[in-house]
């Protein structure tokens, strides 16, 4: 169905005008990633609801032992993700490597069930995962802004992570599906899980394409992307500027989990709907995904950024403020979910055109990954600030934080000049 | 790649979608026709029940049975009621049991099995314990994917007054003092709580910070504090003056758990002949036998004793059980 809807992208260069862009849908690579993320994230997602039901009623394993390698397998993906990059910066092999990005995360599927009990392959199974996620998403990112005009990048982040939600939703139902159907065997679900994988990689083989026409990136006789050369990002001042600000950012966000616990210590909630308030969170991303895409390529995509970081600041004060009951738990994740829909594929829409083509993989993955480590910051530090404080200061301390964050982010881009090439006269 | 019509790709993605559709439904075909478990159906002679008597209650492929405590490797009782753990003091039980497809409950029961109380729990089933009166219950569940740490797992540890109905849904609002001193974090998960003789004090397994400790607990000031590390799942002596409990090989509950007890007047701590790792809280079947749980390669459970005094050495005690309880 979505074939028909293909634009095909443009031979000549983009045209710069908001006459064009109205035209534009997003480009057939941006709907076959999409399609591909989709399906990959309904396996995911399958694995990620009954993983928990497999461990401890499947397997009988004490799943406690399981976090103690969490902080060694996030650094190892962070740098895993910098090295893909630029590896695919480096061959012009942005497909293949997203390609091995999803084939790893498939077979680690399977590897579920050769793990049988035994806890280290188990958590080397999810380390394999883990690490197919990180090193898919900065080629396929980088892609998508490679086949899109750069006025509508955000609409075409907008409806790829759109797509993406979508899969994650489904995922758990077709896991419960499968239960029901064949009784108590995880084994099915995870060979169902990988056969959908497998799916999604055939998808990419046939329909993702390397290049579009026209993408100035392309010529086999240009040089290869040195070290030395990626590391001039650090020295181009509108990268650097750009990689510091997302890692500032990243210091704002205290994680999921908490926004949950604080939002389940102020309403009391029975402890058995905890699970619903990450699906209410993931509805507001879905529904809010692609219009937060379209207003960012109408009105900038900083402003949108701010505004989604904004949200946060307001969610923090509502976990801390005098709202209650309902209506404290439909804003906050309205406005939680209203947060990744603003900055999630906004800020790598925002990235895309300041990265230069050559390095646009590798810049991206070094965004994605100084977000991580600095979230990785903040959530220690916020742990930190409970403990010292109690939960109500330490969520007015990260509301604080969330401003100060804004203002320094500010300070970082706001130079029309430099990061909105494309900004819409009034 | 450009050689092929957007036709063909079309063709070869519905071909694998059809191919691995179908290895999708074979496998699960084949997964379905494995035996599930029969449910047992109850024993004609005597029905299963709770009352105090020279008899051990376990969990048989998911059902509660009970077998002679002289001869628990013999004839077994089995009831038509599930449950993942259960345990039983004083005529009441209690009995984790799947509510609906993916969701589970505590159920309170009587002497004659039939449920009194429930209370949905979020998670998995994980422990169970009533106190000695039969007064209180406890249980412990797993909880996936909301710990601060997006990945971990963590607990949700309650507890119900079966006289006035109160319920502690989660210890997790109690205060805490640490080492003397006050304590707070969002990483703290209780599981295992054995109940002291007043039926108000408890002591139960606090972790936070990557570490383990004993704590004791009131449940009126709703007050816990930090005895000692490194000790999980404790369980009272009838007596009241030893805790058996499962101690971190090195520390590091990644390397196993060695089943020992802990002297509370002298706070010595005294490994028991059992050298494998035991992932569970024992029962005391009187005041010098523990009773535990322990899992062959393939998953299957089978009950084990060893004295409490370090001495001796382990014995099976009821093959193809787990969750064992005396019943006093």
């Amino acid at each position: 169905m979505y074939l028909s809807t293909v634009s095909r992208p443009a031979a000549d260069p983009p045209a710069s005008g908001p006459r064009r862009r109205r035209f534009a849908l997003v480009s057939g690579n941006v709907v076959a990633l999409g399609t591909v993320s989709l399906i990959t994230d309904v396996s995911a997602e399958m694995v990620a609801a009954v993983l928990p039901l497999y461990l401890v009623l499947g397997l009988h394993l004490s799943p406690l032992a399981f976090g103690v390698l969490d902080g060694v397998h996030t650094g190892a993906t962070a740098l895993l993700r910098v090295v893909g990059g630029f590896a695919a910066d480096r061959f012009r092999r942005r497909k293949l490597i997203a390609g091995i990005g999803y084939a790893l995360s498939a077979v680690a599927k399977l590897g579920l069930l050769l793990a049988g009990r035994s806890i280290p392959a188990i958590g080397a199974v999810i380390a394999v995962d883990r690490l197919g996620k990180g090193v898919r998403s900065a080629p396929r990112d980088a892609l998508i802004t490679l086949s899109t005009p750069p006025g509508a990048l955000g609409r075409a982040f907008g409806v790829h992570r759109a797509m993406d939600s979508v899969g994650a939703f489904l995922g758990p139902l077709v896991a419960f599906a499968v239960l029901l159907v064949v009784g108590q065997s995880y084994d099915a679900v995870f060979v169902t899980s990988f056969c959908i994988a497998a799916l999604a990689v055939v998808v990419l083989v046939l329909f993702v394409r390397e290049r579009s026409p026209g993408d100035g990136v392309s010529d086999p006789n240009d040089p290869k992307v040195s070290v030395v050369e990626a590391f001039g990002l650090f020295r181009s001042g509108p990268a650097r500027r750009l990689v510091l600000a997302a890692a500032l950012l990243g210091l704002a966000t205290i994680g999921d989990g908490f926004v949950y616990l604080l939002l389940q210590h102020r309403m009391d909630l029975g402890l058995r709907w905890f699970p619903l308030l990450a699906v209410g969170t993931s509805l507001a991303y879905l529904v809010l995904a692609a219009p937060l895409g379209v207003l960012a390529d109408r009105i900038g995509r900083l402003p949108v950024v701010i505004g989604g970081y904004t949200a946060l600041g307001v969610t923090y004060l509502l976990l801390a403020g005098p709202v209650d009951g309902w209506p404290l738990i439909a804003l906050t994740l309205t406005l939680y979910g209203g947060f990744y829909a603003a900055t999630d594929g906004v800020l790598i829409a925002l990235a895309g055109p300041v990265l230069p083509a050559r390095l646009r993989t590798t810049g991206i993955a070094l965004v994605q990954t100084g977000q991580a480590l600095a979230y990785l910051v903040s959530s220690v530090l916020f742990g930190l600030a409970w403990q010292a404080w109690g939960p109500e200061a330490a969520i007015r301390a990260a509301a604080v934080a969330v401003a100060a964050v804004l203002v320094g982010t500010l300070w970082l881009l706001a130079s029309p000049s430099r990061l909105s090439p494309r900004r819409v006269p009034r | 790649m450009t050689a092929m019509s957007t036709r063909a790709k079309l063709a070869v993605v519905v071909a694998s979608a059809v191919l691995l559709g179908a290895v999708a439904a074979g496998y699960a075909a084949t997964a379905a026709q494995a035996p599930g478990t029969p449910p047992p159906a109850s024993d004609g002679e005597q029905p299963v029940t709770l009352a105090p008597g020279p008899r051990l209650l376990a969990i048989t492929d998911r059902h509660v049975s009970t077998v002679a405590a002289t001869d628990p490797a013999g004839p077994r009782t089995v009831a038509g009621l599930e449950c993942l753990r259960v345990y039983a003091a004083a005529g009441t039980g209690i009995c984790l049991k799947p509510e609906t497809a993916w969701s589970y409950q505590m159920v309170v029961l009587d002497a004659a099995l039939r449920q009194t109380r429930a209370v949905s729990v979020p998670g998995l089933p994980n422990r169970a314990r009533v106190s000695a009166s039969g007064r209180m219950v406890s249980w412990t569940t797993f909880v996936g994917g909301d710990s601060y740490t997006s990945s971990g797992f963590s607990t949700r540890t309650g507890i119900l007054d079966t006289h006035t109905g109160a319920t502690v849904a989660s210890l997790e609002g109690f205060t805490i003092t640490r080492d003397g001193r006050g304590y707070r974090n969002p990483d703290v998960n209780y599981w295992g709580v054995t109940f002291t003789a007043d039926d108000n004090r408890f002591y139960a397994t606090m972790a936070t910070g990557g570490r383990r400790y004993l704590v004791r607990g009131d449940l009126a000031a709703r007050t816990v504090e930090t005895l000692k590390e490194n000790v999980e799942c404790p369980s009272l002596s009838p007596d009241g003056t030893r805790l058996a409990f499962k101690e971190a090989v090195d520390a590091d509950p990644a390397k196993g758990w060695r089943l020992s007890v802990l002297d509370l007047g002298t706070m010595r701590v005294t490994a028991t002949a059992e050298t494998r790792s035991v992932d569970d809280q024992a029962a005391w079947l009187d005041g010098g036998t523990l009773a535990y749980t322990l899992r062959g390669d393939d998953g299957q459970p089978d009950v084990w004793t060893v004295p409490a005094d370090g001495s001796g050495s382990s014995t099976l005690a009821i093959p193809g059980a787990e969750s064992p309880s005396p019943l006093t």
